[in-house]
């Protein structure tokens, strides 16, 4: 499976690369692709609703209906069409790219195969709603529509009677069978809200709206777009001529080709295939469980932060167990953990500076606990000399921390940038075990544990708890910037930091004899 | 993030990417053309939902197997639900096109047979014959249509089958 997500990856990295410049990462569309079709969906239902005021069911009514909203009403009804039909082809568009994408970051297996799962009847469902809409036009498009689906339908040995009858000839039409596709047109939509939001269920805090720049620049796009090149029909539709040539919407009718190409059977078993070969994805090969977060009741007071910053629901607060006197603990759904670690981030007990007891936080990943980052560390540095030594800090699934990437660098991996509680930067540098910390997040600046780089910048500017000590010297802190996605970018940032590094004023006692400092 | 571009620049970057992906959907929302059909052909559909006699006839039940039904499913005749399976044959210009014996539909066999067919031609006159068999004869045919149609490219013409109104009937 790497060996097909590598390319990809690569693919996506040159694409965000480039992106970046103009866009930023809060901007940058290939960010936030989920959201964008979340935004493309609004755009169709609000555009939808317009022009359904204006639509009549019936085999003339229909075709002029529409006709009226594009050339009469070009100015409002005619743009409410236009802004439907490419607002919904926006949605396709970021829906592939958002699945596709998801794979080539391996975002769809292990905790996450729920929403992956969930993704793939939001696909049928879209493209129903995509043809049931250029069915209502009822042009020579919808006509060739019309008969294709019925034929294709035809071949499932599920309708009594075959459905492309009604297709045969004008003779054959009735009125009602366009109150069935409003209704269908009505329905699936809503039908896909639903299941849009159970999509969601496993997502904390989702991303359903882009940033407002993204969402003003995307609608300037789709409105200059309905302007200059408005959506048109395609001639009335006649059931006594055939339509020979088509224009099709390639992101919604890509499968007729493939039916008249291949022929029914084959293409529902490409459909179907294709659909269940997407389902399972996340199970080849499964991904290997790491050990998830683990509550220590005798450190956890149920401060809920590490609930609050879990980005996959996978922490609930629950009635204290062990009758100390605080009102909640945290627990932890293992079904939903993905070993992230920003929960132990997020812990206020998470202090190395711990001397009179172990070092447990109230909640701390198994395989990969805090005190083994402190040791981490302490190993990684004891080989530091000089005056400009720096400690990396990176994530494990970012650029790639796991040598030194200059002289005189220490290279310390996490899970997560977020996993990191800020007081270890304190600690590092109030030990005298480096000269400066510099934290490497994920590449481009999505955090492949969503959170981790947001929660981490928000905790070094004091904006969320546990934040960063005001007596840290923010000149010896250095963080990768955003858009710097390869080993070469993070090997300059590193060196520029390290160059910049302000010489140290003599220490007035040995951190050695420091006495021990205790939460 | 590094500034690669000044706000101006960037904001031009951007229009620039937004003018690129409203270009593409611009152009993949209708275009380009496909042709599912060649444009100089026309279009005979035979299309018919009939079903065949039954398999054989009614008969009575004994009185010894009126007498091992329960009470109230007995019943004087046993009618059989499968139906025979309809043949069509349907001839274009002399040529013979399709011919198929269709059994019918349903998990008991007792439904429709169905028959949807499409056939490209070239515009002009065209002799038809449809022969249709729905009973339990051997040889030859129940029903059968001869016509002349003549028709312009694109154009598409359907061939129902209707017993009550007498057999196949052409719909424009």
């Amino acid at each position: 499976m790497q060996a097909l997500q590598r390319p990809l990856q690569a693919v996506f990295n040159v694409l965000e690369g480039w992106l970046d410049r103009p866009f930023g990462p809060d901007w940058n569309p290939l960010y936030h692709l989920g959201a964008l079709g979340f935004f493309y969906f609004w755009v169709v239902a609000v555009s939808g609703i317009y022009i359904y005021i204006f639509f009549d069911t019936g085999i003339s009514e229909a075709y002029d209906s529409v006709e009226y909203m594009t050339h009469e009403q070009w100015y409002l009804a005619g743009v409410m069409r236009s802004l439907h039909r490419y607002a919904s082809d926006g949605m396709v568009a970021m829906m592939m790219l958002h699945l596709v994408r998801e794979f080539s970051l391996d975002r769809h297996r292990g905790s996450r195969w729920f929403t992956w799962f969930t993704g793939v009847p939001i696909l049928w469902l879209v493209v129903i709603c995509g043809i049931t809409g250029y069915w209502l036009v009822w042009d020579t498009l919808a006509q060739y529509v019309a008969t294709a689906t019925t034929e294709w339908l035809d071949w499932l040995p599920i309708f009594g009677e075959s459905v492309a009858r009604n297709f045969l000839a004008p003779y054959f039409l009735d009125d009602r069978f366009f109150t069935l596709m409003v209704f269908l047109h009505i329905a699936v939509p809503l039908i896909l809200l639903l299941v849009l939001w159970i999509h969601l269920q496993r997502v904390t805090k989702p991303e359903i709206f882009p940033a407002r720049g993204l969402a003003i620049g995307s609608f300037a796009m789709l409105l200059g777009l309905s302007l200059f090149w408005p959506a048109l029909s395609q001639g009335p539709a006649d059931l006594s001529r055939v339509p020979a040539v088509v224009g099709l919407d390639w992101f919604y009718l890509i499968a007729y080709p493939v039916v008249e190409i291949w022929g029914a059977g084959p293409a529902w078993a490409l459909a179907f295939g294709g659909s269940m070969l997407i389902a399972v994805l996340p199970w080849l090969p499964p991904l290997r469980k790491r050990s998830v977060a683990q509550v220590d009741l005798a450190n956890c007071n149920g401060c809920t932060r590490c609930q609050e910053d879990c980005p996959f629901a996978a922490i609930t607060m629950i009635p204290r167990s062990d009758g100390r006197p605080f009102e909640r603990e945290a627990m932890v759904d293992p079904e939903l953990c993905t070993s992230c670690g920003i929960c132990a981030g997020a812990c206020p007990t998470s202090t190395p500076f711990r001397r009179a007891s172990a070092f447990v936080p109230g909640i701390d990943l198994t395989d990969q606990p805090l005190s083994d980052l402190r040791q981490r560390i302490h190993d990684g540095t004891a080989n530091l000399t000089g005056d400009r030594r720096v400690l990396l800090l990176g994530c494990a699934h970012g650029i790639g921390t796991g040598k030194a990437v200059a002289d005189n660098v220490a290279a310390v991996q996490l899970p997560c940038i977020g996993a990191l509680p800020p007081a270890f930067i304190d600690y590092v540098l109030s030990r005298d075990l480096a000269d400066g910390v510099f934290l490497a997040g994920c590449k481009g600046g999505e955090c492949y544990s969503r959170f981790g780089l947001r929660w981490t910048a928000q905790r070094l500017t004091g904006q969320r708890d546990p934040h960063l000590r005001a007596r840290v010297p923010r000149e010896r802190l250095g963080q990768l910037q955003a858009g710097a996605r390869s080993g070469k970018h993070l090997a300059t940032a590193v060196r520029a930091f390290q160059a910049g590094l302000p010489q140290r004023p003599p220490e007035p006692e040995s951190p050695r004899t420091r006495e021990a400092e205790t939460v | 993030m590094k500034t690669f571009f000044r706000p101006a620049g960037r904001y031009a970057g951007q229009a620039l990417v937004y003018l690129l992906f409203a270009a593409f959907l611009g152009y993949f929302a209708s275009a380009p053309k496909y042709t599912h059909f060649p444009p100089d052909q026309a279009l005979i559909k035979l299309s018919l939902a009939h079903g065949a006699k039954r398999v054989g006839g009614c008969r009575r039940f004994t009185r010894a197997e009126l007498q091992e039904m329960a009470p109230n499913m007995r019943r004087p005749l046993d009618c059989p639900r499968q139906r025979l399976p309809v043949v069509v044959e349907f001839v274009i210009d002399g040529k013979t096109r399709y011919s198929a014996a269709v059994p019918p539909t349903g998990l008991s066999g007792d439904g429709p047979s169905r028959i949807y067919q499409r056939f490209a031609v070239s515009p002009g006159k065209h002799a038809i014959v449809a022969r249709l068999r729905d009973s339990d004869r051997s040889e030859g045919f129940d029903y059968e249509t001869t016509a002349e149609i003549e028709l312009a490219a694109q154009q598409s013409v359907a061939i129902d089958f209707r017993q009550e109104m007498g057999g196949f009937l052409f719909r424009w």
